[in-house]
Formats: C-alpha cells, sequence, structure tokens
C-alpha cells in the first residue's frame, strides 16, 4: 500500500459543482480528507450526500472542478476505492444469492471477459464471514433482513481490497446487533489504515462513531476533528437552512432554458 | 389431409421445409427467450417492444428501394431502423423531461405509424400487392427459408458466445449499474451492447412473430422463468426452454392452419406457460402459496384446540377429565369443519384421546397446549414492558405471535423478560412442560 503513501491526501476534492438538469445541486465543494481517518458526512435531507459520494465516485457530470486520489485522477486509482450504495439502491428480489452479490466486487479486478475464479469465491466467503453471514452465503437475498442485506453490501466493499472506502448510509434501517457490526468492522479497516467516508443520518451517535465530521449543505459547511467542529452552532449553520437564496438561485438556474 | 397426418409429417420432421421453420422457431424462441431476461430484470420490458415496431419503416423502406423482396436486406433495414428507435427513445429521456414509458410510447407508436403508411403505399403500387410484407406484421413461420436459418444460426452463435462472454458483467449491470460503474466497467458500453443484441434478436424474430407481438416472446418466458427459480443462471435456461417450447408449438399450429399467422400462436403458447408457473411454480406460485395458508390455518386451529383444553384444566392441574365435543366447539370461535378437521389430526399425532365423541389431552398434548398459552403470555409480558403498551391491547397481538414465534425467539424471549411468572392480565405463564423434561 506504500505506493499509494506518496504525500498526497487520500481524497481531494477541487472547487467541485454538480448539476442535475443543469440544478446545481452540490456548489464550489473543496477539501482534501486525511489519511486513515473514520469521517462522518452529515447534513439534512437533500444536502447532496449521496450525490458528494457518486461525485467522488465519477458517477456524475461534474459542472467544474476535479477528484483527486492520492493526487491522481480517479480513472488510474478506481481499484482502490470501495463502493457501498445505499440500499435501496438495488431490487432485491433480483435472482441471485449473497455469495454471488458479494462476489461481484471482484469484477474491478478481473480482465476484459474474465469471470470469477475460485479465489475469488474464497474471498468473497472470507468476506461473508468477517461480517458474520458466512451462514447465509446461498439464501436468496430477498430472504435476507435489511441488515443482513446491508452486511451483504459490506462484504462486497470488503472483497475490493481498497484503500479507501466510500460508504452511503450504511447504518440506515439497520438492527442495533448489525449497526454494532457494521461499526466494529468500519473501525478494524481503520486500524489498517484505510479511510473511510460514511455518509450518517444519526446526529446523536457522530461523535460517538467518528474522528472527523463533514458538515454537508449543499455546500461545504465544515470539515474537521469531531471534537474541534462537531458542535451546536456550527450544526445550526448546517441544518438551519438559512441559506435560501442558494436553493432559490439553483432552481432558477434549472428552469433556465 | 387431416391433422392427424399433418402432425405426424410435422413432428417427424422428415420434411425439409418443416425441418426448416422447426430450426429457425427453435432458434429464435432461445434467444428471445434468454436475453428477454435481462430487459425482464431490469424493469424495461417494453423496450423490445418498442424497438420491434420501430423495424417497421426499415423492412419497407429497403423495399421500396430495391423494388423486390431479397431477405437479408429487408431484415438489414429493420436493423438499422430498430436501432433508429432505440437512440430515439434514448434521446427523449436524456434530453427533454419525459420518462422512459412515455418515450417508449411515442417511439413505438410513431414509428409504427410511419411503416404502415410506407406499406400501404408500396402495397398500392402493382409490384407490391404479392410482396408479403404484410407477414412481418404477424408473423409467418412458413416464410422462413433456408438462407434465413443460416442467418438465424449463424446470429444465434454471435449472441451465444457473447452472452457466455458478458453473463457476468450483464448481471451485474441489471443487478446495480451505479456499483457496476464505480468498479470502472464501461456501463454506458454495456448497455449498448445489450440494446444492439436485442435488435438483432427482434430483427430475426420479424418472419417467424411479428413486429406487432414481438415483445411478448421477450417478455413472457422470462416472467414464466422467474417463478420457478432463484438463480439467474437457471432462469435464463428455463426462459430460453419456454421460448422454444413456444416457436415451435406456434410454428406447428399455423403448419396445421396455414392462414393464421404465426406471431398470435406463439403468444398463446408462452401465455399458458406463464399461467401454469404462476399456478403451479414451487414457492411462487399461487396454488404453493394457497396451500401454505391453509396449512398454517390449519396448524393455527389445532393451536387453538390445544390451548382452550389446556387453559380448562389448568387451574385443578388436572387434563384427565374428557371434554364432549360440543363444549369445545364453544371454548373457540371454530368453524365446524376446521374443529373436525383438527381434532383428527391431533388424536392422530398423539396429542389428543378420543373416548366416543369427548376428547383428553395426552401428556404430549398438555406441553404442546402450555407452549402456546406460554408464548401468548410472554409476547403479552413483552409488549407491555418494552413498548409499554396498555393491557388492553396486548391480546390481539399476541394472538397472532403465539403461532409463529420459533424455540430460538422463544429463548431470547424467555430470557430477556427474566422468566416471569404472570402475564400483564396477572394470569399464570406456564412453564412446566419444560421443567418435567
Amino acid at each position: 500500500m506504500s505506493e499509494f503513501r506518496n504525500g498526497a491526501p487520500p481524497i481531494e476534492v477541487h472547487d467541485l459543482t454538480v448539476a442535475y438538469r443543469k440544478k446545481p445541486v452540490l456548489w464550489d465543494i473543496d477539501f482534501k480528507l486525511p489519511e486513515g481517518k473514520l469521517i462522518g458526512m452529515v447534513g439534512p435531507n437533500g444536502a447532496g450526500k449521496s450525490t458528494l459520494i457518486k461525485a467522488i465516485m465519477g458517477l456524475l457530470p461534474l459542472v467544474s472542478g476535479f477528484v483527486r486520489i492520492y493526487g491522481k485522477p480517479l480513472e488510474s486509482m478506481r481499484e482502490i476505492i470501495g463502493y457501498v450504495p445505499q440500499r435501496e439502491s438495488v431490487d432485491w428480489d433480483f435472482p441471485t444469492d449473497a455469495l454471488d452479490v458479494v462476489t461481484m466486487g471482484r469484477y474491478g479486478k478481473l480482465s476484459l471477459f474474465g469471470r470469477p475464479t475460485a479465489g475469488d469465491k474464497a474471498k468473497a466467503m472470507d468476506a461473508l464471514k468477517k461480517v458474520g453471514m458466512s451462514d447465509f452465503a446461498n439464501r436468496q437475498i430477498s430472504q435476507l433482513s435489511g441488515g443482513q442485506q446491508q452486511r451483504v453490501f459490506l462484504a462486497r466493499a470488503l472483497v475490493q481490497d481498497a484503500q479507501i472506502y466510500l460508504m452511503d448510509e450504511p447504518f440506515a434501517g439497520v438492527d442495533a446487533s448489525t449497526e454494532k457490526a457494521i461499526l466494529e468492522l468500519l473501525h478494524e479497516l481503520k486500524s489498517k489504515g484505510k479511510t473511510l467516508l460514511v455518509v450518517h443520518h444519526d446526529l446523536n451517535t457522530v461523535a460517538e462513531y467518528f474522528d472527523w465530521v463533514m458538515l454537508l449543505n449543499l455546500r461545504l459547511v465544515k470539515l474537521g476533528p469531531v471534537n474541534e467542529i462537531f458542535n451546536n452552532e456550527n450544526l445550526r449553520l448546517t441544518y438551519g437552512g438559512k441559506l435560501n437564496l442558494l436553493s432559490e438561485m439553483a432552481e432558477k438556474i434549472g428552469r433556465t432554458p | 389431409m387431416d391433422y392427424l397426418e399433418l402432425t405426424a409429417r410435422f413432428f417427424s420432421l422428415t420434411d425439409a421445409n418443416v425441418r426448416i421453420v422447426v430450426a429457425g422457431s427453435v432458434l429464435l424462441g432461445a434467444i428471445a427467450g434468454a436475453f428477454g431476461c435481462f430487459t425482464f430484470l431490469q424493469k424495461r420490458s417494453l423496450i423490445g417492444d418498442a424497438i420491434a415496431h420501430s423495424t417497421l419503416p426499415g423492412v419497407a423502406f429497403a423495399f421500396l428501394i430495391l423494388g423486390e423482396k431479397q431477405l437479408h436486406w429487408l431484415l438489414l433495414g429493420a436493423a438499422i431502423s430498430g436501432w433508429l428507435g432505440a437512440l430515439a427513445f434514448n434521446a427523449i429521456v436524456r434530453y427533454s423531461k419525459l420518462k422512459l414509458d412515455a418515450a417508449l410510447g411515442i417511439v413505438l407508436s410513431v414509428f409504427f405509424g410511419l411503416g404502415i403508411i410506407m406499406l400501404t403505399f408500396i402495397q398500392k403500387s402493382g409490384a407490391g400487392a404479392q410482396s408479403g410484407l404484410d407477414k412481418f406484421l404477424f408473423g409467418q413461420a412458413a416464410a422462413i427459408g433456408r438462407a434465413d436459418v443460416l442467418i438465424l444460426a449463424i446470429s444465434g452463435v454471435v449472441m451465444l458466445l457473447a452472452l457466455l462472454a458478458l453473463y457476468g458483467r450483464l448481471k451485474l449491470l441489471t443487478f446495480d449499474s451505479g456499483f457496476a460503474a464505480s468498479l470502472g466497467i464501461n456501463v454506458g458500453l454495456l448497455q449498448f451492447i445489450l440494446t444492439t443484441l436485442l435488435v438483432v434478436t427482434v430483427t430475426i424474430g420479424l418472419q417467424a412473430v411479428g413486429v406487432v407481438l414481438m415483445s411478448a416472446i421477450l417478455i413472457i418466458p422470462a416472467a414464466a422463468a422467474r417463478q420457478w427459480t432463484d438463480k439467474l443462471s437457471k432462469m435464463i435456461l428455463l426462459s430460453a426452454l419456454f421460448g422454444m417450447i413456444s416457436g415451435i408449438l406456434g410454428a406447428y399450429i399455423s403448419f396445421l392452419k396455414p392462414h393464421f399467422p404465426t406471431g398470435p400462436w406463439i403468444v398463446i403458447v408462452a401465455a399458458l406457460i406463464f399461467s401454469l408457473s404462476i399456478l403451479f411454480a414451487p414457492q411462487r406460485g399461487l396454488v404453493s402459496r394457497l396451500r401454505r395458508h391453509l396449512h398454517n390455518r390449519r396448524s393455527m386451529t389445532q393451536d387453538h384446540i390445544l390451548k382452550v383444553l389446556f387453559k380448562a384444566g389448568m387451574d385443578s392441574r388436572s387434563w384427565k377429565e374428557f371434554t364432549p365435543r360440543m363444549q369445545i366447539a364453544q371454548m373457540w370461535s371454530f368453524t365446524k369443519g376446521e374443529l373436525g378437521r383438527g381434532l383428527r389430526k391431533l388424536v392422530a399425532k398423539g396429542q389428543l384421546k378420543k373416548e366416543g365423541n369427548m376428547y383428553r389431552l395426552t401428556e404430549s398434548g398438555v406441553n404442546a397446549g402450555a407452549r402456546v398459552t406460554r408464548l401468548h403470555r410472554l409476547w403479552e409480558v413483552y409488549l407491555a414492558r418494552y413498548l409499554e403498551l396498555p393491557q388492553d391491547h396486548v391480546h390481539r397481538d399476541a394472538e397472532e405471535m403465539e403461532h409463529i414465534i420459533t424455540p430460538e425467539v422463544e429463548k431470547k424471549l424467555e430470557e430477556m423478560l427474566g422468566y416471569p411468572l404472570l402475564d400483564p392480565h396477572q394470569q399464570e405463564i406456564p412453564y412446566f412442560d419444560k421443567v418435567e423434561k
């Protein structure tokens, strides 16, 4: 992993603006993430949290700005980023089992027409074990509970063998034991020097779960260590919504032909 | 010639023409069935419909230029215009605020309308009258010729190879395209390939199935196959099989009645397979779901019989007395049939003893009754304690839970609640079926 430790930050986002159908949903985002930290991202509904994750992953066209991974363009660095999308983003009635979904995480490492090997399956099995799901490997995914489905998604990211993890609401709608298991997993990854950016919805647990926090509401409000910036004043800035003008102008741009 | 003789001629495959028609139908059904699975699972099934209707102007245009019917040129025209149709609805979705369903509806009807105008024009002009282009509307399997089968076979092999090579990635694209893109997989290109394969499928199906009903053979076999399996690879194989069966039987019926178009018969056969699947598939089928439901109801009735008889003897701790059936009937709102069946079943299980028209619990019956009663009351305690529900709110929920709590959940409940002795109604919670063991 040392080849990445070139002094450049794991993720640098520079002057990033993202729009849906011309309507800006993120304005001039600018930050550098520190390495090896567990970073929570919070902000109200519609603040653009998922959008920022997707923009970093290159899944959305950028109006302006760029993303650098350890100082390099995203395309050459995809292999070291693991992604956990929101659980609701897929149809869980899809005809497949848990092991198969986890194996999908290996496709980034395969050649053009390559198929997953026995080694890939073994890695997938290991990952399922790590999230406490080895008994459910051959279970049809619609028969898993919400928490179990979330664990499968995490396992799929684990087999990516990544250095950076981007996770979209991994704690949403899971049971208490899954929440604990996920948290342990995040800490384990951190202890191995991985950098984790995690969208989170529960303000009550931010201080307990994360080292750093990113406060987001259409623009980057604050980014820093939890004990320094996670306070009422900054939360008011984030959730107070007194940026009506920004939203108003965004709507206007969206309507401009 | 009578039907029997025709049937023999068809299925013995001695006739070269029949062989060609069968080969063509099998190939087409298999390809359409297999690739239909992906659009079906992407919930974009009607894309096939729009593409199929979009092929018509291409067919007519090719004929207008050539002035005669040369099949491969007509099919090439069909493929190109089918492609333009796909391009059109993608562009509409991308550059307007319309959603895919509206875009498909627009493209489908506009291209088809255009095709019909051109077709009418051709038929009115002398040479076109015998062109047989109208066969492209509803299909005529008998029109498949030797050269066509060659085209079918070549494209079939190419598409099969494409499926094998891309299977894993198509699965990933269909299940979670965002994640696929995050891995660096070129999702746009993959979707482009899938659309192209769909255009090819539709094009080679034009003769046998026709423009109007082509989408049916892309959707119905896939929907039917989904009922039988939870594994994509099996679903694709099954769907291909269903497509083949529909193709062959459709061709067979239109062989018996040559003046009927083939497409509608293929659809009818496919629909029959679909109906059987919806009804009789294990797990997902209606019949098996109904059976499970009935089974549940019956085991609930048995639980209720055990419970009322257990509760009747609970105070005296004695269950030696026989109770007349009439009296049991009044202890719970049993219907007559279900009580009789439940009693019979419990006697057979050895949980009830019968003498004349009277019943009493055996030892295992007492234990089973104690368990149902305990689960009911434990759940009431749980609700009252953890959800802080008042005691008049807890009974109805517990009435359901007593039947479905598993031994694992039971253990968890007991440990969590600390083996309570009384329920919220101050009634005893029995444990002695456990102690005795």
